[in-house]
């Protein structure tokens, strides 16, 4: 039996707000995060604006035994981790080790740590590299050191798959979940704004060249022109729902539907794997189109991205058949973190019945969207699409249902016609 | 360098390269405590053992570097190592 998973905990990094209610304040003004890199000095390089997050003074949330050996982006994770935790009023000391996990997506791993100790190794010698080097720029850290922090030593590991990664580790987390064990940490951190994350990305040919913070990530706009990247995400606290229930916690909705596709080989002529994924994660919810009140978008901002993600939307709802919108407008793409945050958002927007909006864009005819544009819009929320894509082919979609129709007699309702 | 590794040596190293555990006390009563009771695992002791040969110009035996060690005996060693005690 498909027993239901509910989040219960959010911890929140955002450019634009630390902390899940800071964040959610700035996002229903349309507060942006994007600005030119501080961090260095990004003069030389194509692209110059990313989505930095101010203001984190890691000292302040962590021990100093952990401060050598992270990279920025664990550093970030576990903030988040510690502060879902809190949101969800858990205490992992009282919990036995073995029933509690951590699974969050990657999608660059610790470069700014990495590259400061492979700048060590050419102009001084290998004897002069950290010995945590050995870990701390690798993919699955993140989960790896929240694992050590709060004794989680339950079903663990990472997902990479970019973007998408973000909704596919939380999909990992759904099945271990099904499988026996009642709270998985999950969602995803990523951060990689240091010249050699930066060239990176800039290799990928994504990036906007803007230098105008408001005009350089526009997607579903005529003027779209790439993206500008940010740095942060979400951790999410994942629980069976019987168990949440059952120690009384706040629940903030239902993880109901998830679906995963590959695209064909470029030049195939076979359609892109989006839409399919939708219709897989409609039918994982046992759900249809005309349930859904919203979609968070990928929002890749690239003109033919942007055109074949509308076309899939159009293709599921109709033309301007459901509302959309792209909060990351504020906050850049945040790789792995970008769809753990988008959760998040709709989690708190379900909540609220509010639409936060897509800033700075002018929605282009040719897509045939419902755009939430400008300012937020009041709307009931109860069933939630998200989507997310990486590079290279991966499409992602999961749905998720507000917490009132997670009610144990909704609940008990729905097992009749769980396949 | 100066000739004598100190007891305020190491800990200054061992802050720069793992950082103190929150429940100990680094400037208490530490010589004889084993690295593992101060909240120190190998890798803590590999990245202090590469600073300390770094700083000092010699090379430590690796073995010197095990969990079970203490300050007092680390210290005993590198001080041996800079009076020339012990070939590097």
């Amino acid at each position: 039996m498909n027993t239901p998973v509910v989040v219960t905990g959010l911890g929140v990094v955002s450019p634009n707000g630390l902390g899940a209610a800071d964040y959610w304040a700035a996002t229903l003004v349309g507060k942006s995060g994007l600005s030119r890199i501080t961090r260095f000095d990004p003069s030389q390089y194509p692209a110059r604006l990313a989505g930095e997050i101010h203001g984190f003074a890691a000292e302040e949330h962590l021990p100093s035994r952990l401060l050598p050996q992270t990279d920025r982006m664990t550093r970030l994770a576990l903030v988040a981790a510690d502060w879902a935790l809190a949101d969800a009023g858990v205490s992992t000391a009282e919990r036995p080790a073995f029933e509690m996990g951590v699974i969050t997506a990657s999608a660059s791993g610790g470069f700014e740590f990495g590259q400061n100790e492979l700048r060590k190794l050419w102009s001084r010698g290998g004897q002069y590299v950290s010995a945590y080097q050995s870990f701390a720029w690798f993919y699955a850290v993140n989960s790896g050191q929240i694992s050590i922090r709060h004794g989680l030593k339950g079903p663990s590991g990472v997902v990479v798959s970019d973007q998408a990664g973000g909704l596919d580790a939380v999909a990992q987390a759904r099945r271990q979940i099904r499988k026996g064990t009642p709270l998985i940490v999950s969602g995803g951190v990523d951060a990689s704004l240091c010249p050699w994350g930066w060239v990176a990305q800039t290799a990928g040919g994504r990036l906007s060249t803007s230098d105008e913070p408001s005009r350089a990530y526009l997607p579903f706009d005529s003027a779209a022109r790439g993206h500008v990247p940010g740095e942060g995400g979400a951790i999410l606290i994942m629980e069976d729902l019987a168990a949440a229930r059952a120690r009384g916690a706040r629940v903030y909705g239902e993880v109901a539907g998830y679906g995963a596709t590959f695209d064909p080989r470029p030049g195939s002529g076979r359609a892109p794997g989006l839409r399919k994924a939708i219709e897989l994660a409609l039918a994982d919810a046992d759900t249809g189109p005309a349930a859904v009140d919203l979609v968070f978008a990928d929002a890749a901002a690239l003109p033919e991205l942007d055109r074949s993600e509308a076309a899939a939307l159009c293709a599921v709802f109709g033309a301007r058949g459901v509302p959309v919108t792209a909060p990351k407008t504020m906050t850049g793409r945040l790789y792995s973190g970008a769809a753990p945050l988008d959760l998040a958002t709709a989690f708190l927007a379900m909540r609220e019945g509010i639409i936060p909006p897509t800033v700075n864009v002018e929605a282009a005819a040719e897509h045939r969207l419902d755009l939430v544009t400008r300012q937020t819009r009041d709307a009931e929320l109860r069933t939630v699409l998200v989507l997310a894509r990486g590079h290279g082919g991966f499409n992602s979609a999961m749905v998720l249902r507000s917490a009132r129709d997670t009610d144990p007699p909704v609940a008990n309702e729905r097992k009749t016609h769980v396949r | 360098m100066s000739g004598e590794f100190t007891l305020d040596d190491l800990k200054r190293i061992l802050r720069a390269a793992a950082g103190a555990d929150e429940s100990v006390d680094l400037d208490g009563d530490i010589a004889d405590a084993s690295f593992e009771a101060l909240g120190y695992e190998s890798l803590a002791l590999l990245e202090t053992g590469s600073r300390i040969e770094q700083e000092y110009g010699i090379v430590l035996r690796d073995d010197l570097l095990t969990v079970e060690e203490t300050p007092r005996g680390l210290i005993d060693s590198v001080n041996a190592h800079l009076s020339g005690a012990v070939s590097t």
